[in-house]
């Protein structure tokens, strides 16, 4: 069946979340860098625009006009494939979160979703899970030393924190009881907002986030003072930032999770949606919706930076400590604490 | 051995507790200091719109002071030269000729004057040696420019603005060290 207007409707709806994405990973570079200034005292960027607004397009300027280097000992293909899929990888998540309720245009009734299917969590896993290719397929291709053995730290951090990631996220499916990210929010906007029923699991999923995003303190792939920047050293200009780029918008991406699955997504707290929604129409309700999702994720955002600016970088065999030593038996034992729990409300 | 100080600390070597091991305690600590800096006054002076105010005794760029008629006091005497440990600075001698009384303050001036700031060390030597009050250093400083031969400065870069046609202008160049006519 060909339905034009369905098709124009993911269109725009894609088109819409995609530049939001990249305008929100745009101004986290500029708030970023004030965060930083202002946590160290100083006052960050204000000299483009007003507070240093225009300061992200100035920098994307520069890294649009710096000269391209391919090395000549790389894997071209590969090379370029490298950023383009941690780019890809970083976008396609965002597929599956509801960021607001419906909305009503032309008579249509609009789902602020592009795709509700019913796996949602495990279509985000998977994606997560290539996004280690941007930087393996980056990292090796580079042809370089430093870059390799920061794509093999990559490599395995992830793999190491995807685990307890997802035991964190099983013991959350066990109390909702659908992957569904919609059905999620929606259980949530009615009765408690997870976090509160899984603390230890957000803490658990919240510090595998940050090992996924590899945002400091585990941020083992880029290590400046050790790797000389990890597997994008080899990379200039755009390509560079590229992968720069897909690291905000990871957070963008993350922060949205965490915020959906532990803290209600779009619902507005302390207001009953349904009720709000009858008083003054689904457009207004799906709005304020919006604007509610998009401040938790910018306390999400704030948050991350917050953090990379406080903590310093793990040493290697800590960051392993922690993932399998620690976070994993915790999921697990989290998981097994939240199923007994659950059995005996059961009876 | 006595301590210098009383503030020596013996290194704790006992085993973490179980608290201290959840790191979580010392985090949120970590966090609450960099939070708490986060809404602290910034020291940082924005330089071109703000500008500290400098001490009574900087010494900036040089400046040829004029008397209170506009006339140049340098009689190119050379002390100055002489006094200069970087030998940063030339002059060549002229007479006045009759008619020039309104330009030259004494029979003998300056016709060429140059100081290299490449070389020059701004210690002051130079305006203490002056017996005709007539060169200062002013609070105009880094300058900047593309070659090095515009650092060698000529006597039109370092005489100041006539007093009775540009007031403003001459009170601006003067600084706070020259003495006031």
């Amino acid at each position: 069946m060909f339905d034009l207007a369905f098709i124009i409707e993911k269109a725009v709806l894609i088109g819409g979340i995609i530049t939001v994405s990249l305008l929100i990973a745009m101004y986290s570079t500029w708030a970023e860098r004030k965060v930083a200034g202002f946590m160290q005292d100083r006052l960050g960027p204000n000299r483009a625009g007003w507070g240093g607004l225009l300061q992200p397009l100035a920098d994307g300027l520069k890294l649009f006009m710096k000269e391209e280097i391919i090395p000549n000992a790389s894997n071209k293909t590969l090379f370029i494939l490298g950023p383009a899929l941690a780019m890809l990888t970083a976008m396609m998540t965002s597929a599956v979160i509801p960021w607001g309720g419906k909305i009503e245009v032309f008579g249509r009734t609009v789902d602020l979703q592009i795709a509700d299917i019913n796996i949602g969590i495990l279509y985000i896993f998977g994606v997560v899970s290539m996004g280690v290719y941007g930087i393996m397929i980056g990292g090796w291709a580079s042809n370089n030393k430093f870059s390799l053995l920061a794509a093999l730290r990559g490599a395995s951090q992830m793999i190491s924190y995807e685990l307890a990631m997802g035991l964190a996220i099983i013991a959350l499916l066990m109390i909702t009881g659908s992957l569904s990210l919609k059905t999620i929010v929606e259980q949530q906007s009615t009765g408690w907002w997870n976090f509160f029923l899984q603390p230890v699991g957000f803490l658990i999923f919240m510090v595998c986030a940050f090992a996924e995003c590899n945002r400091t303190p585990f941020d083992l792939p880029e290590a400046e003072n050790e790797l000389n920047f990890g597997y994008h050293q080899e990379y200039s200009s755009m390509k560079l930032g590229f992968y720069l780029f897909a690291e905000y918008i990871n957070m963008f991406i993350s922060s949205a999770l965490m915020a959906t699955l532990y803290f209600g997504g779009y619902d507005i707290p302390f207001v009953n949606d349904a009720n709000l929604g009858a008083n003054i129409g689904i457009n207004a309700l799906a709005a304020i919706q919006g604007i509610t999702l998009f401040l938790k994720v910018a306390f999400f955002i704030f948050f991350f930076m917050w953090v990379r600016w406080t903590i310093p970088r793990f040493r290697y065999d800590q960051l392993m400590n922690l993932g399998w030593k620690v976070l994993i038996p915790l999921a697990l034992l989290n998981m097994l604490v939240t199923g007994a729990v659950i059995l005996w409300l059961g009876h | 051995m006595q301590a210098l100080t009383n503030r020596n600390k013996a290194v704790d070597r006992k085993p973490m507790t179980l608290w201290e091991k959840m790191y979580i305690p010392s985090i949120m600590k970590g966090m609450s200091i960099t939070l708490s800096h986060f809404f602290k006054k910034k020291p940082t002076i924005s330089y071109p719109e703000e500008k500290r105010p400098f001490s009574p005794v900087f010494r900036g760029l040089h400046i040829l002071n004029r008397d209170e008629e506009g006339r140049e006091r340098c009689t190119a005497c050379g002390l100055c030269a002489v006094a200069c440990p970087a030998e940063a600075i030339t002059m060549e001698a002229a007479e006045r000729k009759p008619g020039e009384e309104n330009l030259y303050r004494e029979e003998k001036y300056a016709a060429r004057y140059e100081i290299n700031m490449l070389r020059c060390i701004f210690c002051g030597l130079c305006e203490e040696a002056c017996p005709k009050d007539a060169v200062y250093l002013s609070e105009t400083f880094t300058p900047a420019n593309f070659t090095r031969e515009t650092f060698i400065y000529k006597k039109q870069d370092l005489l100041i603005p006539d007093p009775k046609t540009e007031p403003e202008q001459y009170q601006k160049a003067l600084g706070s060290r020259a003495k006031k006519n």
